[in-house]
């Protein structure tokens, strides 16, 4: 662990103006991703600023009937809340499936989101990666691949997104609000994370010293049904191997509205525009189902070691939508 | 007191409470890296990022210069060792890079932090030459080692295994694989070792999470060019160890050099997650092909086990992975071979029933495989061919009930109701199965135990041993053992273990730790009783020998076991749970069926995570563990644990040892992998020959 400067900030003008002012510096929320990067030497920023302790830990309703999570709002609370349990199933399910108790209890809503790949060679400085370090190579391409990209990878970076709650958040449409030196933004969360480019440094859009604040999550209408399946090697503590949340509203027997994103097939969360546009207006069945989740993976370029992925991403989507079709027709 | 003291209540089979659970609850049982020393420096090593080579130049100037930095070690300036024989333990002695992860260098320091971060700044340029971590069966370096481990024959041949297979009515021949994996015990290798100050005529002092201060004493001390009683090792409390910690490894020896260059300071050394993937043994790789004959009644004609395994290219291991199929089955020809592949990595050594564990994954899944292959019963199968004597050795068992465990654990686990073979049945998404598999562990007998007893002036006895508590309950089965055995109550029995001052004695391993101890803790109580009877004077002591075990040579010594598992398969996504698991033990008479429950409860587990969870990843480019932490490296989480009902059968072994106990320590890990593989068969009808079984194994492959 190398040496650092450590400053708890007072309130986010504080906050923003001390990290904007280092190149190096970062900001501390849980730790519970960050610290081990210290320690492991995956990252060495000169200055810590905590802001753990900004009041960014409500969970408050939107005007437009939605909700704003604060940054800090921790895993744990917000997979409790009752809002949350009751008018986004998907997200609580997400939170939970999760680390364990004791990661949740820690971490943050801006963490989470900010949370790094777990690329066996990027937490290892030992091995070669583009991402700790540019221009090195990527280990994993000729390595090994289990638990890589199939979706949206470069020939510099086959790692994947590890969040499960940035999963749901992706389908849900929901902003990310950031402030910064030149001010206040919002950024739809799908456009938050980054695909690798030959930039894999970059996981995010944040510009340095950008701070998030909360996550604004849109109204839902009350007749859609959604739900979130993590497929994992244990049935606890593990990161997905894939990942399906999904919400489904349906009328008649017609899909009226839908959905849908996958998480560990990408760098990003996976949101499945064409699953999507194949499955509006079209019959609530497995077929059209299917029909979908194929338009989706057709563009899959996965590596030999994650080409199972391809068939496992398509069959849980299969099964949750027609799991809410079923749902909702009872 | 007067006259004859009222007979004590007996112990041995007392489902006592840990005598040490309150003081671990209550974080008052120092574990070696908690024990307090004054003024301690901390070690951080430097590791090889390379598989084989030659460390050309270091430079530790940076690392120097950090504030707080005590010294750097490297091979140029490390204290020389007195011997060569073991090149695991020669730690900064040469240039030469051994395996991926290997000390090449150490920082210590008034801090971790600044040790770790010092370490960070040694730079070493390395002569890289041509490695292979890559285990293959047909390699052309693989070679017979004279012995697998400890002592057993390499190979064995009876009879004409060819000429059966081709005569027999159902054969089977199939490769079973089985990964490196690593102990993952949960306190890592930790050591201090304070070495005696100028003015100090002191012993080196070692606090050591380890499993026998004995042997590693005997092994540390000459290296460190000490006499014994010159090396002080103090180990009452280990958090796991699984055989990682049986043999001193690297970082004692580092912490040692360390140490001497700082006298009266005492260094502290706590490996990390990572470095317990490197530095810490690993268990070899296994290619096992097997070959089993059978009459059209079920009746085994052959068994042919031939194992490809690596070993250390410059340590030889040699796992006796195909020794358990000498023992478990008549059959008139039969073939046992071991071959090592020498490789660039780590040394691999003892882990979790080394040999019983990968050997009966592939045994019994062939055994079930030829059950199907015959339209029979496993469960039946296995016992048609049951021997009347140790097939290998031709000497009776001193007691074998597997027949018995078979019937016990059938009844237990509703085996009479299950869906034919092939047709496991579904439920929802989830198809469902049932397996079954055989356990066998040897019982070792060991040499060279003593314990000391002394009456203390209050009517209590101390009885002295260097024994080792793991966490599996020795200090709670051994105070049992010698209340029975001094005949007074468990409560005036004080016992001392693991401190070197004390008698020496065997370490844990081979499921025998608590038998040898005991059977010395008996020896010496006789002795006591005899020249001090019941009513002793203060200070009376006796010290007794563990006598040699007249049973050996003359009987068939093995503890035996049936396993029995349920399996689910999702058939969207290929996800495997194991709701339940039944294992019924021949184990001889269980001295603490608490404590006994327990380790056996834990050996399934342990197959389990075999079976479903455990592979170290190696990469051959770099030769290191990819996935080298808790993360990546997966065992059960207690959501993976379904139901495991765990019982015995009341037969004592009267010839083993005088407790009449047999080890329990590995069997419950041996035969699960192959009960779970072949549950998973009977519920997707997908065969898998290697485990773990994950669920990309099973995604859209099942019927």
């Amino acid at each position: 662990m190398i040496p650092f400067d450590y400053h708890r900030a007072t309130d986010v003008e504080d906050a923003v103006r001390t990290a904007t002012s280092r190149p190096d510096a970062t900001y501390l929320a849980g730790g519970t991703n960050l610290v081990d990067h210290l320690r492991l030497g995956i990252t060495s920023p000169s200055l810590l600023v905590d802001v753990s302790r900004l009041p960014f830990d409500d969970i408050d309703p939107l005007p437009d009937g939605g909700v704003r999570v604060g940054a800090g709002v921790r895993n744990s609370d917000l997979a409790a809340h009752p809002t949350i349990r009751r008018d986004y199933p998907m997200l609580a399910a997400a939170l939970l499936a999760g680390a364990s108790w004791q990661l949740r209890n820690l971490a943050t809503t801006g963490g989470n989101l900010l949370q790094r790949t777990r690329c066996a060679y990027f937490q290892n400085p030992a091995t070669p990666c583009n991402k700790r370090e540019p221009g090195s190579g990527c280990s994993a391409l000729a390595g090994w691949q289990r638990h890589h990209a199939i979706l949206g990878a470069s020939e510099h970076c086959v790692a994947v997104h590890p969040s499960d709650m940035a999963v749901p958040l992706a389908a849900l449409d929901a902003t990310v609000r950031l402030t910064g030196a030149h001010g206040d933004r919002g950024v739809p969360l799908t456009a938050f994370h980054r695909l690798p480019g030959d930039e894999p440094r970059r996981d995010t859009v944040l510009e340095h010293g950008e701070l998030i604040t909360a996550v604004d999550l849109p109204r839902l209408p009350p007749t859609t049904r959604s739900a979130y399946r993590k497929v994992r090697d244990r049935a606890s503590y593990a990161f997905a191997l894939v990942s399906v949340a999904a919400a489904l509203t349906v009328t008649d027997g017609v899909v009226r509205d839908v959905r849908i994103a996958l998480g560990g097939v990408a760098h990003k969360p996976w949101r499945a525009t064409r699953a999507e546009e194949t499955l509006r207006g079209a019959d609530a069945r497995p077929a059209s189902f299917r029909a979908a989740a194929e338009a989706e993976l057709a563009e899959a370029e996965p590596l030999p070691g994650s080409a199972f992925k391809t068939t496992m991403a398509r069959e849980a989507l299969v099964s949750v939508l027609t799991g809410l079709a079923e749902e909702g027709a009872r | 007191m007067t006259g004859t003291p009222p007979p004590a209540p007996a112990e041995s089979g007392r489902p006592r409470e840990r005598l040490d659970g309150p003081a671990k609850v209550a974080g008052r049982a120092p574990y070696a890296y908690e024990q307090p020393v004054e003024d301690p420096l901390f070690l951080f090593p430097v590791r090889s990022t390379i598989a084989r080579g030659r460390v050309r130049w270091v430079d530790t100037e940076e690392a120097e210069a950090v504030p707080g930095v005590v010294a750097v070690l490297t091979h140029l300036n490390a204290p020389r060792l007195a011997s060569r024989d073991d090149l695991e333990l020669w730690v900064l002695q040469d240039d030469e890079v051994r395996h991926h992860g290997q000390f090449v260098g150490a920082v210590i320091a008034g801090t971790p932090e600044v040790a770790r971060h010092a370490a960070s700044l040694v730079k070493v340029e390395y002569q890289r030459e041509w490695h292979d971590v890559v285990l293959r069966a047909d390699h052309p370096e693989r070679y017979r080692p004279d012995h697998v481990n400890p002592s057993f024959d390499t190979d064995t041949s009876h009879g004409d295994v060819d000429g059966a297979l081709a005569d027999a009515a159902a054969t089977v021949d199939q490769t079973y694989r089985t990964p490196v994996q690593h102990h993952v015990p949960m306190e890592p290798h930790t050591t201090v070792v304070r070495w005696p100050g100028a003015a100090d005529l002191g012993a080196v002092a070692m606090y050591d999470s380890n499993q026998g201060v004995s042997p590693i004493r005997k092994v540390l001390a000459p290296l460190l060019d000490l006499d014994p009683e010159q090396l002080w090792i103090h180990s009452p409390h280990v958090g796991g160890a699984f055989g990682s910690k049986a043999s001193p490894k690297a970082h004692h020896v580092l912490t040692a050099l360390a140490a001497r260059l700082v006298p009266g300071r005492p260094v502290k050394c706590a490996l990390t997650r990572q470095q317990m993937f490197g530095n810490a043994g690993h268990r070899t790789p296994t290619i096992q092909r097997v070959r089993l004959g059978a009459d059209r009644r079920g009746r085994l004609t052959a068994i042919a086990h031939d194992v490809v395994e690596h070993t250390a290219r410059f340590k030889e291991f040699a796992e006796q992975t195909a020794v358990a199929t000498r023992t478990m089955y008549a059959a008139e020809h039969r073939r046992t071979t071991h071959r090592l592949v020498p490789l660039d990595v780590p040394a691999p050594v003892i882990m979790r029933a080394p040999g019983e564990a990968p050997g009966m994954f592939a045994l019994e899944s062939a055994m079930d495989e030829l059950a199907v292959a015959l339209g029979m019963d496993p469960v039946e199968l296995r016992i048609r061919n049951e021997p009347d004597a140790d097939p290998e050795s031709g000497l009776p068992f001193s007691t074998r009930h597997l027949a018995r465990c078979l019937r016990e654990g059938a009844t237990r686990f509703g085996w009479a109701d299950r869906p034919p073979a092939g047709q496991g049945r579904r439920d929802g998404d989830w198809l469902v199965g049932v397996g079954m598999a055989a356990s066998t562990y040897p019982l070792f007998p060991q040499q060279g135990s003593r314990a000391r007893i002394r009456a203390l002036p209050d009517g209590r006895r101390q009885v002295e041993i260097a024994a080792s508590d793991l966490g599996t309950g020795t200090w709670t089965a051994l105070t049992q053992i010698a209340a029975d055995a001094l005949a007074v109550p468990a409560e005036a029995v004080d016992l001392v273990i693991g401190d070197s001052a004390l008698p020496a004695t065997v370490g844990a391993g081979g499921s025998s730790g608590l038998s040898i101890w005991g059977t010395t803790v008996v020896a010496a109580a006789r002795a006591f009783r005899d020249r001090h009877g019941d009513d002793p004077p203060a200070g009376a002591e006796v010290v007794g020998e563990l006598p040699e075990n007249t049973a050996v040579g003359r009987y068939a010594l093995h503890a035996f076991g049936a396993q029995f598992a349920e399996v689910r398969v999702d058939a969207v996504t290929g996800e495997i749970r194991v709701p339940r698991m039944v294992g019924v033990f021949d184990v001889g008479r269980v001295i603490n069926p608490r404590t006994a429950r327990s380790q056996l409860m834990g050996g399934m587990t342990m197959g389990l995570s075999m079976a479903l969870h455990e592979e170290s990843v190696v990469d051959p480019r770099f030769g290191h563990v990819v996935n080298g932490d808790y993360a990546g490296y997966h065992i059960p989480t207690n959501a993976d644990v379904g139901d495991i009902d765990v019982s015995w059968l009341d037969e004592p072994d009267p010839l083993y040892n005088p407790m009449g106990s047999k080890g329990i320590g590995e069997i419950g890990i041996v035969g699960t992998a192959a009960a779970v593989a072949n549950a998973v068969w009977h519920a997707t009808g997908v065969r898998v020959r290697d485990v773990p079984i994950t669920p990309d194994r099973l995604l859209g492959r099942h019927r």
